[in-house]
């Protein structure tokens, strides 16, 4: 069976559940990326800017010390972390980008948690001369002023949303009344796997070049396919990414983390996948944190970015189809994770990242010295500085 | 026939358009809405639109955001809303509309939902994010018992989409006069007559507009051309001011001004 269906379908998650004002505008958007999804010209231009702006490939890079600390499977990081704008979210918003100026839509508007997406948006608009409107939750302009502060450099106008919980689920409920409202000028540009078809099956395609680098960098490092994949998953764009060049590749154990956040059991968490219920938010069924009268409960994770109580509906297919695996690892070890890698590495994950990093320091030891872990540096940690000095006691 | 269906051949009858009056179940508690139902139908009302309040509503504006909020503050669940629809049956038989997103009904159980809201005395359904495409399963059960499920079309929906909904729907269409979210507007644009006369000439379905009608004025220029008229966030406006009875006054003050601007006509 090819998933998804015609109507955007993994199974029963995924599908359409939106506002009839915007049906036909997914139905426009969906027949315009079918095309160009196979247009040669369209691919190229792709290409060039991969490799051209955002600086593709980026390094499979061998982190020696971490293994050599861990003492077991040998640990290879992706470096998102060094595409131009920090972060994996460029790899999308180019293609949307590219997609838009195709279909003529001058007004690009965008949700965003931690801002990286956000960021990444304005980045694209800016580059492709497009006028651009960023929504985002009160609470997170407040935990990630400096993306706010470039955004706005970029040019982009940075609206803040302050309805439900002021973070990235109301970002994109305005984001969507934004795109009912001035449908025929606009293009929304989703972040990540999640939201109504054919957005999740896009995002993951356009974020799919991270695992096929992978796969021939790995190959080239080792001579064979990686043993196991690890992502940070919020709502899972760098995890579909890394995952789906794999999936028909059965030796290929792929692993997706949540954000514990506080702990499971304290029921402040962003682990739909791991602790969540399925049901209907932003246009796809998928896990939702929610209570059983099906209204949304609020997420917590330190990292803006994983705070999101949906996830991708590709997600909630891998995980009930068992070809993927999803763990969860609190801010406290999310937090650990941040500093072993920059004390044995030197490199700074964002604190999304952080989490995928925090189940390697789990997982490698468990595994003898011949075994692989690639695992999905998604950003750079310069943007939660802040946090993290926070979290630490430490007064900048 | 349902009492949807009713009601519209009654008043065509009558040559009158219907009044459809929208407030938000629970708002600001489910006591009081049990309350204002009898209010709004005495007013002139002729069918009632319950919203279900849901934590993340992104078609609606400002005003129904917030009043969903104050009605999940005061511990507002879709069982809750369903008891207190049996209840107003003891002394009222006003058509009523529950009209929301999916996720409660899906949680509560589509089957369970269909069932217990026809023994509750609902008649009709219309979710705001179930289009007919992902619409199957909640149709073949709520025509097998005879709930209504109305759909939104849209100033973007085409002559594929107007024929889903042709296909799909039941008791009425609801037109909605702009391309945004609800919420209350100054004007009303001139282009929705001939929409609503293109959606007539495709479906058999009384057709009412929604969505920014906000004074009588507007009301009656938009009934000429449609089956009705259905009044939310301007009603909704009300609770954020009011309590008690000067709400009870306001409301109903306010409903019979809608009900002579729809029979009137155009100013």
């Amino acid at each position: 069976m090819k998933l998804p269906d015609k109507q955007g379908h993994f199974g029963q998650f995924g599908g359409r559940y939106v506002p009839e004002t915007l049906m036909p505008a997914l139905l426009e958007l969906e027949e315009a990326y079918n095309h160009y999804r196979n247009d040669k010209e369209f691919k190229d231009e792709f290409a060039y800017y991969l490799r051209q702006y955002v600086g593709r490939p980026n390094p499979l890079y061998f982190a020696e010390k971490l293994t050599k600390r861990l003492g077991g499977a040998r640990i290879y990081l992706k470096r998102e972390d060094l595409n131009h704008t920090g972060a994996h979210k460029i790899n999308n918003t180019i293609g949307q980008g590219l997609l838009a100026k195709r279909m003529g839509k001058r007004r690009v508007i965008a949700e965003t948690g931690a801002g990286q997406h956000g960021v990444a948006t304005a980045t694209v608009a800016a580059l492709f001369g497009m006028e651009c409107e960023v929504f985002m939750g009160e609470e997170d302009i407040h935990r990630q002023s400096l993306n706010v502060f470039r955004m706005r450099l970029l040019g982009a106008t940075v609206t803040p949303v302050i309805a439900g919980t002021a973070t990235l689920k109301d970002a994109m409920n305005e984001a969507m009344r934004n795109w009912v409202t001035y449908v025929h000028t606009t293009f929304y540009v989703i972040g990540t796997t999640a939201g109504p078809h054919p957005y999740p099956v896009m995002v993951r395609d356009f974020q799919s070049v991270i695992g096929r680098e992978v796969k021939a960098q790995h190959k080239k490092a080792e001579g064979r396919l990686p043993d196991y994949l690890v992502a940070a998953v919020g709502g899972g764009s760098n995890a579909m990414g890394l995952f789906y060049p794999f999936l028909n590749d059965k030796g290929v154990r792929m692993i997706g983390v949540e954000a514990a956040g506080y702990g499971i059991p304290t029921g402040k968490h962003a682990a739909p996948l791991c602790a969540g219920t399925v049901g209907v938010l932003h246009g796809n069924k998928t896990y939702l944190l929610q209570d059983r009268f099906g209204q949304i409960s609020p997420a917590h994770s330190i990292s803006a970015g994983l705070d999101y109580p949906g996830v991708g509906p590709e997600h909630a297919w891998l995980k009930d189809s068992g070809r993927a695996e999803y763990v969860s690892v609190t801010d406290e070890e999310a937090l650990e994770g941040f500093k072993v890698l920059t004390q044995e590495e030197g490199i700074l994950p964002a604190l999304e990242s952080s989490h995928a990093i925090a189940h390697v320091l789990r997982l490698a030891p468990t595994l003898a010295g011949d075994k692989s872990i690639v695992v999905c540096l998604s950003g750079r940690g310069d943007k939660d500085i802040q946090t993290v000095a926070d979290a630490m006691g430490v007064k900048l | 026939m349902g009492k949807i269906s009713q009601k519209f051949q009654e008043l065509g009858k009558k040559k009158e358009k219907a009044l459809i009056t929208f407030i938000t179940a629970g708002d600001p508690d489910i006591a009081t809405t049990e309350a204002l139902i009898p209010v709004l139908e005495a007013a002139g009302a002729d069918i009632i639109e319950l919203g279900v309040p849901f934590s993340d509503p992104m078609a609606d504006g400002p005003t129904i955001q917030m009043a969903s909020e104050r009605a999940l503050a005061a511990g507002t669940t879709l069982p809750k809303i369903l008891t207190m629809v049996k209840s107003v049956r003891r002394f009222s038989q006003i058509p009523i509309v529950l009209m929301g997103y999916y996720n409660p009904i899906f949680l509560y159980d589509v089957k369970k939902f269909v069932a217990d809201a026809v023994a509750a005395g609902v008649d009709g359904v219309l979710l705001v994010d179930l289009p007919p495409e992902e619409a199957g399963d909640f149709k073949a059960e709520a025509e097998s018992r005879g709930l209504d499920v109305v759909f939104l079309l849209t100033p973007t929906s085409d002559d594929g989409r107007i024929g889903k909904v042709a296909r799909f729907g039941s008791g009425f269409v609801y037109y909605v006069s702009v391309t945004g979210v609800t919420g209350a507007r100054k004007s009303v644009a001139d282009s929705i007559f001939e929409k609503v006369a293109g959606i007539k000439k495709r479906i058999k379905l009384p057709v009412v507009v929604g969505f920014g009608i906000s004074d009588p004025v507007q009301a009656g220029k938009v009934a000429a051309s449609a089956d009705g008229v259905v009044i939310g966030s301007a009603l909704v406006k009300l609770f954020e001011a009011y309590r008690g009875d000067e709400l009870k006054q306001r409301l109903a003050d306010f409903v019979v001004a809608l009900k002579a601007g729809i029979s009137q006509g155009p100013a």
